[in-house]
């Protein structure tokens, strides 16, 4: 016990800035240390790209505006997609830690409890722009060539993270309520599988049954992969971007506090 | 009362889970540098009671103080004078040791230089220096244990729970754990431990609660109960009825039990040492030849049984 300790004096909520980064750090240094996972959001969006690209490619570009093909139609549908479906690793990350009793580790500590869900849902943004930065090279090698200029993939990055953001939030409600990882992983699908493929992230929704082309072009996702489409293939935007961004922090707003709630009551049981 | 300095103070603890009371009224006082053992089977209420004082966990009534601060009010003053360790605590497995050494010194508030030279110095004193820099999934039960103790170390918090620490561990994991524990105990650290082995409740605490079913069933020191419990007993079994009738009388008054049809004899020891050699003394001078013998020590099921007069499972044998 030689060493003489130095505590940090900063004030509250600097701290508890700093216990958010801290945890945020870990998350991602999980992120890069679970290789089987990292494998996952490498391989996972080139195949679902080059597959989807192919197998649909001959059939759905019949119906789409002229001058645009498949590849530049699918690719904001994939991206969108592969962040959706990513955060099912959130929700995964959140159920483990309850399951193993760290999290019980974390509140015997004088930090801030919830570091622990935002350090899971921001670290996804590192995950997620991995998996983006993978499928828009293998897009560009496979043929995809977007004629929009760099400031509206700045847009889109934007958007991207938003969506996100939201989606971290809602599976870490999973995370919290699932009481084993096989639980996230069909109560995840179940939300997540419907939400993208009801949209128009991989057909235009005009081909759809009435009642079901009115919830797909309404959804969420649709907005979100309308807004990041228009802006891959420089077309009008519309409202989609506002829309999109709307829905997004209303995700936010409404999932990050029951998300806490549900974390804390959890964990004082 | 009010001249005793108790660092950890329960009063009339209660909690339910449900319908199931799972502790019905637990009262503890721990002196501030002493360590106490709270000492019961699986479900006595053991985790139950440190994770309430450990501020994890609300309790339906009662009083908890730690330090003085109250476990529910100031839960977070309570935090930054306490660290948990045990079976209610992990370490990160994806990390390796040293940096959920610094982790958990940023997260107690340490600046990162402090954090970075205790953890170093920790891994150092708990043999962990070759491992350092590997991930905790990778590490032995034992490595794990040490990993654990060390993290909840990190800010030399003048409290320690240690929750069933020894758990799982093979013996040589166990006795390097004690060794380690006896070390935290000299630096005048306050330790509350749970544990299922009256062993180490004997080996390690000054004050001793053995709680069973949610309630205290007594407390005292190690020395208090164990005369309540009785001695070690030593079995000894002869070839044939002769040198058991031999036997008896050589040994005399020190048989207090014995079973004529198997020729064995129980003889109480108070001193295992001394009292096996002077009794095996005693029949070597006769010529009489021991077939087979056996060390019987109180166990906490006879803890449970002198107390609360049920009978829990077999008894311990250690066989010499």
């Amino acid at each position: 016990m030689a060493t003489e300790l130095v505590f940090d004096k900063k004030p509250k909520w600097l701290r508890s800035l700093n216990d958010s980064l801290i945890m945020v750090k870990r998350s991602t240094t999980h992120i890069i240390r679970n290789t089987d996972q990292l494998l996952g959001a490498f391989f996972q969006p080139i195949m679902f790209l080059v597959l989807f690209s192919t197998v649909f490619g001959g059939a759905i570009s019949k119906s789409l505006p002229p001058g645009i093909s498949y590849l530049q139609f699918l690719m904001a549908g994939i991206i969108v997609q592969t962040v959706a479906f990513g955060s099912t690793t959130t929700a995964i990350a959140v159920s483990t830690d309850l399951q193993k009793g760290i999290v019980d580790r974390f509140r015997s500590l004088p930090m801030s409890n919830l570091a622990v869900l935002n350090g899971h849902v921001i670290s996804d943004l590192f995950r997620n722009s991995i998996s983006t930065t993978v499928m828009i090279l293998t897009g560009l090698v496979i043929g995809f060539r977007s004629p929009a200029p760099l400031i509206n993939w700045l847009y889109i990055a934007g958007i991207l993270a938003l969506f996100t953001l939201a989606f971290s939030w809602l599976a870490a409600i999973i995370g919290v309520i699932a009481k084993s990882t096989e639980a996230v992983q069909w109560l995840t699908f179940v939300i997540i599988f419907p939400l993208t493929f009801a949209s128009s992230a991989f057909t235009p929704a005009e081909g759809f049954p009435h009642y079901l082309r009115i919830f797909a072009i309404n959804q969420p996702i649709s907005q979100i992969v309308e807004a990041v489409r228009a802006l891959i293939l420089g077309l009008p935007v519309g409202n989609h971007a506002w829309l999109a961004i709307i829905w997004s922090l209303g995700v936010i707003v409404v999932s990050m506090p029951i998300a806490s709630i549900l974390f804390r009551r959890k964990t004082s049981q | 009362m009010p001249d005793k300095d108790y660092v950890i103070e329960a009063k009339n603890l209660v909690k339910s889970y449900g319908k199931t009371e799972v502790l019905k009224g637990i009262d503890l006082q721990v002196e501030r540098g002493t360590m106490l053992a709270l000492l019961g089977p699986n479900g006595a209420g053991k985790t139950t009671t440190v994770r309430i004082l450990s501020t994890l966990l609300s309790y339906d009534a009662g009083t908890a103080t730690v330090e003085g601060y109250d476990v529910h009010q100031q839960a977070d003053k309570v935090r930054g004078v306490i660290g948990l360790t045990g079976q209610s605590a992990a370490v990160d497995e994806l990390l390796t040791g040293r940096e959920n050494l610094i982790m958990m010194g940023r997260l107690y508030r340490l600046t990162q230089d402090s954090a970075k030279a205790r953890a170093a110095e920790l891994l150092e004193e708990f043999d962990l220096v070759k491992a350092a820099d590997r991930p905790a999934k990778t590490y032995s039960g034992g490595m794990r244990r040490r990993l654990d103790l060390a993290v909840s170390l990190i800010a030399t918090p003048p409290v320690i729970f240690l929750d069933e620490p020894t758990t799982g561990l093979d013996p040589r994991s166990r006795l390097s754990m004690w060794a380690i524990i006896k070390k935290l105990m000299e630096t005048g650290t306050t330790i509350l431990l749970t544990t299922q082995y009256l062993e180490e409740a004997d080996q390690l605490a000054d004050q001793i609660v053995v709680i069973d079913g949610g309630k205290v069933i007594a407390k005292g020191t190690s020395t208090e109960l164990k005369s309540k419990v009785g001695n070690d007993r030593l079995e000894l079994t002869f070839a044939d009825g002769a040198v058991f009738k031999k036997a008896l009388t050589a040994l005399g008054k020190k048989v207090i039990d014995t079973n004529d049809k198997e020729y064995s004899a129980t003889v109480m020891i108070t001193d295992s040492n001394v009292d096996v050699r002077q009794v095996l003394d005693t029949l070597a001078t006769d010529k009489l030849r021991v077939e087979s013998m056996a060390i019987h020590k109180p166990t906490l099921d006879d803890v449970f049984l002198s107390l609360t007069g049920k009978q829990k499972d077999a008894e311990k044998e250690e066989e010499v």
